[in-house]
């Protein structure tokens, strides 16, 4: 079995199964634990009101943008660039379709009669690198700033591993690095996808589940108490 | 006496100075080298005495004897490869049953050291009656001839990495040269079949050098085989730009964009296709509407199926991710309700 054979086959199927388990088992974890009961006369009856909080911690705040910008763009243009090339990477886009397939039996294409649109391969290129720009910034400014030095932990670092390298050995392997096979560079970015879906449930990439929970959570207990949003 | 030049060879077929000199000049290029090598290939290949060769042919199914026999019209790729002395070949010899062999016996006795093996098709070793010429079965046949060999080349992808035959459930034991012959330079040429003028290539190579060409990790000459059918296939723009046929017979399809949601394998293909091409250069798989199925590479019958995109890997299925989710929604029911027991607990305990 070659290194290609073995990352398309038995590493990927245990890495999808230790991700779903792992994603569940945090979810389940998390949202059936008991809240504490609130036992304050409620300044706002609709507190459902507080989900807004959702869209507005998605944006800086005025008055903290001084020291919020640097990660505040870096942040985004890390996720735009990964999430677009992700999804719109006409690879990737056959393998989900694929998955769709083997799940509820059609893709996109066959429910709605029109498919998932790719995105050329120069605009993704474009946005990888950029995103992988983005994400060692990053890193360079938690290496530099004390504060967040101090506060970071093993799971930061490693997080940031397994997120830059997909996006790392991914461009590698499209241009087709000189002297280095293409299916070998190509098993490289599927190992190293398969080692973020096992790292992810386990560390701080979970968020991708529960920022939007935590953010809604926090927006109606805030909104119950009258506090400003 | 010494057996004629292949330039004396190639004179007594018509072939004038012309056209052997512009076929030099395309091999040299095939080969990878600089323009100005053209004049020193063809006054070494004119030179050259025609090589012996032994041809044997094993778990194959003729199509690599028929890709350099009968692709096209005679060509001098063609006249090249009658150029080299075929004292072997049991398809295409007229001799049969002892005197076939005794021209295979007295072909490795005369030049003993010196003769160039060809093997096409795999070599079957679970049982030796799988495959046997002359009450000769594959295996000792291939180790006897291969003694007195100056060099092998294993033609086609049976005879390079087992190929079909050697493909799963592989019944026969099928295994290539290379498993089986440890000792001797071996020059892999795949394909199924192999392009026509690779094997020549090759052997103007050998005539003109006298020596093998560079290899690839996978024992192929680095000449043809560097690149992939991707980074030479002229609908390459179309995969940059994200236009793909989505099926055989749609705008895509007849338009002529990338196949690459339709199985090519083209990106993970190392062959010549794609600039050689085939039938004398008219066209190749990719050009008729056909993604490559990557048959010039180790184990190309079981990369999932021909149609299967390149990006499609075995994730599982609706069982396997069903199963997944039913044991994490259970872990995380479980965690949760011992987490809450702890939070009662607690809040008791506060009382």
């Amino acid at each position: 079995m070659s290194l290609l054979d073995f990352a398309r086959g038995p590493a990927l199927q245990w890495s999808v199964f230790v991700f779903i388990v792992g994603v569940l088992w945090r979810l389940f974890g998390v949202l059936l634990l008991r809240s504490k009961k609130d036992l304050s006369e409620p300044r706002n009856r609709a507190a459902w009101k507080g989900l807004r909080l959702i869209a507005l911690r998605s944006w800086p705040r005025r008055e903290f943008l001084e020291g919020t910008a640097f990660g505040e763009v870096m942040g985004y243009a890390f996720h735009v660039g990964f999430l677009v090339t992700l999804f719109f990477f006409a690879p990737h886009v056959v393998f989900f379709a694929d998955v769709a397939r083997g799940l509820i039996g059609t893709d996109l294409r066959g429910l709605i009669g029109v498919g998932w649109p790719t995105l050329p391969n120069g605009i993704i290129t474009l946005l990888a690198a950029v995103s992988v720009a983005a994400l060692l910034a990053l890193l360079v400014h938690r290496l530099v700033n004390p504060v967040k030095r101090l506060i970071s932990n093993f799971d930061d670092y490693f997080s940031w591993f397994v997120t830059i390298a997909p996006l790392v050995t991914g461009l590698l392997a499209f241009s087709h690095l000189a002297g280095w096979p293409y299916e070998r560079l190509l098993a490289w970015h599927l190992l190293s996808v398969e080692l973020l879906l096992v790292w992810f449930p386990f560390g701080k990439l979970m968020h991708a589940f529960t920022i939007f929970a935590a953010r809604g959570t926090t927006g109606m207990i805030f909104e119950r108490r009258g506090a400003s949003l | 006496m010494s057996s004629p030049t292949v330039a004396d060879f190639l004179r007594s077929r018509g072939v004038t100075r012309r056209d052997f000199l512009n076929f030099c000049a395309s091999t040299t290029a095939l080969l990878g080298l600089p323009a100005s090598m053209a004049p020193r290939v063809a006054a070494a290949l004119g030179q050259a005495r025609r090589p012996s060769v032994i041809w044997l042919p094993f778990q194959e199914c003729t199509g690599c004897t028929e890709s350099i026999t009968r692709a096209h019209g005679a060509t001098l790729e063609s006249l090249i490869f009658e150029a080299i002395s075929l004292d072997y070949q049991h398809t295409l010899q007229a001799a049969a049953g002892d005197a076939a062999e005794r021209a295979r016996t007295q072909a490795m006795k005369d030049h003993w050291g010196k003769y160039l093996l060809i093997v096409d098709g795999s070599i079957p070793t679970g049982n030796p009656g799988y495959g046997t010429i002359a009450g000769h079965d594959n295996l000792s046949m291939l180790k006897e001839t291969a003694e007195g060999a100056a060099a092998i080349i294993a033609l086609g992808t049976c005879a390079a990495y087992g190929g079909i035959p050697g493909a799963a459930p592989n019944p026969t034991g099928a295994v290539p040269v290379g498993d089986v012959i440890k000792d001797k330079p071996i020059v892999n040429v795949p394909g199924c079949p192999p392009i026509p003028v690779v094997i020549t290539g090759v052997l103007v190579q050998y005539l003109t050098f006298g020596k093998l060409p560079e290899l690839d990790a996978l024992g192929r000459p680095r000449s043809f085989y560097g690149q992939t059918i991707h980074d030479r296939c002229y609908r390459r723009p179309f995969y940059e730009r994200g236009q793909f046929a989505e099926s055989f017979d749609d705008e895509g399809a007849r338009r002529g964009w990338c196949l690459y949601k339709l199985g090519c394998k083209g990106p993970t293909t190392y062959n010549a296709c794609a600039t050689v091409k085939w039938n004398n250069g008219t066209s190749f798989p990719i050009e008729a509407g056909h993604g490559c199925i990557g048959c010039s590479q180790p184990g190309f019958w079981d990369q999932g199926g021909f149609y299967q995109p390149l990006s499609v890997g075995n994730w599982g299925n609706a069982r396997t991710v069903g199963t997944a989710a039913a044991i994490g929604t259970v872990l995380g029911v479980a965690a949760a309700t011992l987490a809450r027991r702890r939070q009662r607990d607690a809040e008791e305990a506060a009382k």
